[in-house]
């Protein structure tokens, strides 16, 4: 059961990696780049529940913190230059 | 308990899936943001909810994981949003 999901799941992130090679501005690809890094979140919990360790827990925290991160440093890019 | 869990799943996995053909056919970044923002929140949660079905001990991680992602998501959409309004880009 836990393995459709991930099918689901990946399947998704492929499409989302569509939208972030073809984007058109570069406010298209930090949206696909925060989308993804979101979805990782999300597969990182469905990981732990296949492995049964609540160690992959903090590793999502961690992750869900870095694509926060890069999302918000981005957009002051966007906005601002260097 | 468990399939409840699996319910739960199932639906945050569906709004990923959709937000992933939003994501696809939307015009413009704006819309873009608008689908790419709103429903990956509400899949995080129901996942995380699952999860809290489905291994009722980790109740505390899950519940930080799932109250950090509800902070900064809209958080990062309205910077990405100011962003590209202040770069004049097309509406």
């Amino acid at each position: 059961m836990l393995t459709l999901f991930t099918i689901i799941l990946m399947s998704a992130m492929f499409f989302t990696l569509f939208r972030f090679l073809k984007g058109p501005t570069l406010s298209d690809r930090v949206i696909a780049f925060d989308v993804m890094s979101i979805m990782s979140v999300s597969l990182l919990v469905i990981l732990s529940l296949y492995f049964e360790q609540s160690f992959y827990l903090d590793i999502a925290l961690v992750f869900g913190l870095i694509g926060f991160l890069g999302a918000t440093i981005f957009g002051r890019y966007i906005e601002k230059g260097i | 308990m468990i399939y409840i869990g699996y319910l739960f799943i199932f639906l945050g996995a569906m709004a990923f899936a959709v937000s992933a053909i939003g994501l696809i056919r939307m015009p413009d970044v704006y819309t873009r943001l608008h689908v790419g923002t709103k429903s990956t929140t509400i899949g995080t949660v129901l996942v995380i909810m699952g999860a809290m079905f489905i291994e009722p001990s980790w109740a505390l991680k899950l519940l930080l994981l799932a109250v950090f992602i509800l902070i900064t998501n809209p958080l990062s959409s309205s910077v990405i949003a100011r962003a590209s309004r202040r770069d004049r880009e097309e509406l």
